[in-house]
This record gives structure tokens, sequence and C-alpha cells, in this order.
């Protein structure tokens, strides 16, 4: 018997969402670009890309994606990378971005300066067996504000993946690479 | 300091430029000449701006040797904007390249749109840390920049016209090319890599996936959202824009219609509402008016 593959939704309004769909596919779900606050409905769970968040920001108040995005996360998952972590973070020190609040998190953007300081390292992360290769692309730095969150992954001590119940911010961008890990991980905590 | 035994950091590799490029994808990347209009694109909602001296419409204009910008005045954008700040050095000019990423640009563009210091080569783009893009007009000049390093392409189009129709033809011979490539023979492809004079390597790369191994955004005479919508519907991923917004009419209102565009390309209905109202789009030039050695698209190797 045919169990319905699992729907996600990857937010296209500007930035890395590409990536991310290949990524969904290859892991047997279904991706969806989504460019209409209509189009949440079908979906099992979403992905908020990395991008620029202030382009973000204009893009989803201009498309009134804000309070549709605040009911999806009551009962669904959503997993945001770099400048999707921003958009989920409560605070962005920046009154270009408007961040949804989402999960306890603060965050601080372009933390470790231009695209020269841009990198990637092996960092472990709770749930996988071996390191992962995570890219950081004028990454965010962020800092937890309350004990809710957990920290699934740390880079020189900094919390670079952090999940809160349904919401999982992480800094990197795991699409970039052919490590499909912790798509699937988001994928197996859907219902 | 970090202690030795800390794992390795790699920067400045292939994965981590393309990583930039595929940031912008969907987005905008506008021309700027100064903080103010910097402030303007960013807050129209650009995914990036090109800070240059002046806008190609009126280096065209002016006529004369046109370099990299004042350092002095793309530190100014880099301190006024949060998002990417890319900036050109001229057709194979090692030192701007090198000043330009001395500076922490994020993007360098090795541009026709400036005047080529070097009329045979271009920049080996390997050794550097940060990332270029560059133009083509067709596939074979695609990937000889991306041969070079590149990491991601834009179609030159005709920067400053204000007309789409060299973007257009730009953007359809790429694609055509690497249409080609795929239908080709296993055998056939070390001939064609010599006509086409690109790198054998990634002409086999190509006629496996049928696309660019980096980003392939649009550039040269985007005007309108409309315009914009265009290019994405013939394959760009991105588009630059550079004199179609300051040289307009309401460059804010133009800006934040253009970054609507790229985003419901797909969606005539969004597109006629974001094509509405705008004012005056640029004054654009007929291509039969200008001669051979005026078009900027020619500049490149």
């Amino acid at each position: 018997m045919n169990t319905p593959k699992k729907r996600i939704g990857v937010l296209s309004l500007q930035g890395g969402f590409a990536k991310h769909i290949q990524m969904i596919t290859n892991c047997g779900a279904t991706a969806l670009e989504i460019r209409n606050p209509a189009e949440l409905k079908q979906c099992d769970g979403l992905i908020l890309p990395g991008g620029e968040s202030t382009t973000l920001t204009k893009l989803i108040n201009r498309y009134q994606f804000r309070a549709p995005l605040l009911e999806f996360a009551k009962s669904k998952p959503i997993l945001g990378t770099c400048a999707g972590a921003i958009l989920l973070s409560k605070h962005a020190h920046d009154d270009r971005v408007q961040p949804l609040g989402l999960i306890d998190i603060d965050s601080h953007r372009n933390a470790y300066g231009r695209q020269v300081e841009s990198f990637s390292t092996t960092i472990d992360i709770t749930g996988l067996s071996s390191p992962f290769e995570a890219i950081f692309i004028r990454a965010p730095q962020l800092t937890l504000l309350t004990n809710r969150g957990e920290i699934l992954a740390q880079n020189k001590g900094k919390p670079v993946f952090v999940r809160q119940k349904n919401i999982f911010a992480l800094t990197f961008h795991p699409e970039l690479t052919h490590d499909s890990r912790i798509h699937e991980l988001f994928l197996k905590f859907l219902p | 300091m970090h202690s030795l035994f800390s794992k390795s950091v790699k920067k400045g590799t292939m994965q981590l430029k393309i990583g930039l490029a595929e940031m912008l994808k969907g987005g905008v990347i506008m021309d700027v000449t100064n903080a103010e209009q910097a402030k303007i694109a960013e807050k129209a909602g650009a995914a990036a701006v090109m800070a240059l001296e002046r806008i190609p419409s009126d280096i065209r204009k002016d006529g004369g040797v046109s370099r990299m910008s004042d350092p002095k005045m793309i530190a100014e954008i880099q301190e006024t904007v949060s998002i990417p700040v890319m900036a050109k050095c001229r057709i194979g000019h090692i030192a701007e390249a090198k000043v330009l990423e001395a500076m922490g640009i994020d993007f360098v563009d090795e541009s026709e749109v400036l005047t080529p210091a070097d009329d045979k080569n271009h920049v080996n783009k390997e050794g550097f840390a940060v990332p270029f893009v560059c133009g083509c007009r067709n596939l074979g000049e695609a990937l000889r920049r991306i041969g070079e390093g590149a990491a991601m392409i834009r179609t030159k189009g005709e920067a400053g016209s204000g007309n789409i129709v060299e973007a257009v033809r730009h953007m359809r011979q790429v694609q055509r090319d690497m249409k080609k490539l795929t239908t080709l023979d296993v055998h056939e492809l070390m001939a064609e890599a010599k006509n086409m004079g690109a790198p054998y390597d990634l002409v086999v790369k190509v006629s496996k996936t049928g696309k660019l191994p980096v980003p392939n955004f649009a550039a040269g005479g985007i005007a309108t959202p409309a315009d914009a919508a265009l290019m994405m519907e013939l394959g760009a991923e991105a588009v630059f824009v550079g004199s179609g917004i300051f040289a307009s009419d309401n460059p804010d209102i133009r800006a934040r219609a253009i970054v609507e565009a790229v985003t419901h390309w797909n969606d005539p209905k969004k597109l006629l509402e974001i094509s509405t109202g705008l004012g005056e789009a640029m004054v654009g030039l007929e291509m039969s008016d200008l001669s051979e050695e005026d078009k900027l698209q020619n500049r490149g190797w």
C-alpha cells in the first residue's frame, strides 16, 4: 500500500529555494514552491530558505504572509536556514528585518563578516552518527533567550542548530551539500 | 587565537562562492552610485547592490576610459547597507580585482561595462577568495569564464541601452547551446568543445545536466518589471538591473516593482498589478543606432 508522499513547502519569494526543493525531492517527498499564502494549506511542513532577510521581510509583508505563517507554525513544523533562521527568531537587532518570533532565539545578521569570511567546517549534530559538513555563508549567530530550545549543534561554542518543539533554526546550509540527513531528520519529524 | 587543533575551516572555496550566488536567486541586483541610492535599493528589496561611479547609460554618454570605482565611494555603500555589495573591475585587471577583494567586496563583477584592461585575457579567478561574476553571450563564453573560476554567470545583454533585445538574444543563445549539447553523441563532444572554445570537461558536464554548473543570471537592458519577468521566463535565475532603475522617473517605486516581478514572474495577474502606474521607464536605445564599436557586449574574449 502506498502512503501518500509528504508535502513540503519551500518559501520561494527569494533566495536559496531551488536547492532545498532538489533536496526534498531527492528524499522522496513532494516539494512545493510557495509564493502565495493560500498555498501553505497544501503543506505538511515548510522550509524558509536562506537569502536576504531584508528582501524576504519586504515580500512577506507585501504579500501578507505574516499571519498565515504564524498560523502554520501552530500545528506544523518549519525549518529555517540562515536568513530563514533569522526570520524565525524573536529579535534580529536590525529594523530592516521583522522576524516572526517563532523560536526563543536572538539573531545577529552577518555575524562572521562579509563573503570572504564565509566558511565551511564539520560539526557534530545530535541525532546524526557522524559529523556534518556545515556551510556558513554570511551567516548569522544565534543566542538562546530561554531554555525551551534544544541546541542540536554548535560551532566554537555558539549554537548553530536549535530546535524548539516544531521549529528548527539553522545558521548553515545543508541544502548546498549532497548530505540529506538534516532534511531527512526534518521529514521524520512530520506527523 | 584559535587552537592549532581546531577542526579544519575552509574559506574561499568554489562551494562557498557558488553558495552566495544560490542565495541571490529569485532576487534583483541593483546598480547604485552612492549611499543614498543603495539605501533606496535595499529598502525596495534588492538582494544585493552593485556599487559603481556611473550607471552604464551615463558611461555610454560620457565616453572616456571607465575604471573601477573609487574605493571610498564603495566603502560608503558597504557601511550603509546590510545586503551583499558587489563592484566591478575591468576585464583582465588583476590589480583592481585584488583591491576589491581587500576591501571585502562580496562579489566582483569582471565587467564589459568598464573599459577592458587586457584585450586577450580575463582574470584567473580561482586564486581569489572573493567570488566573481562574468558576462557571456553564448555558452562557450560562459564556460570559459567558469573555467577561469567564475561562480556566477550573467548574460551580457547591452548594458545602459534600456533595450531588452540583446539580453533575450544572449539568454536564448545560452539555452539553445546547452540544449544542443544534451543531444550530442559522446564522440561529438570534443569537436564541439573546440567549436565553442570551451573547456572540454565543462562541455561534458553540461551535456549531461543541460544546465550551467553555476547560477545563471540575466543583465543588460532590463527596464521594466515585464522585462525582468521575461528573463526569468527564459531561464534566468535572478536579474541585474543597471540603468533601468535610477535612470527612470520613480526609482523607488520601479525598484520595488522589479523585485516583485522577479518573484511573481509566472503570475500574469500579479505582474499586471505590479506593472501598473510606475511612471516613465528610462529612455531606451534602438540597437541599429549603435555601431559595433559602441556595443559593450563585444568586450570579453
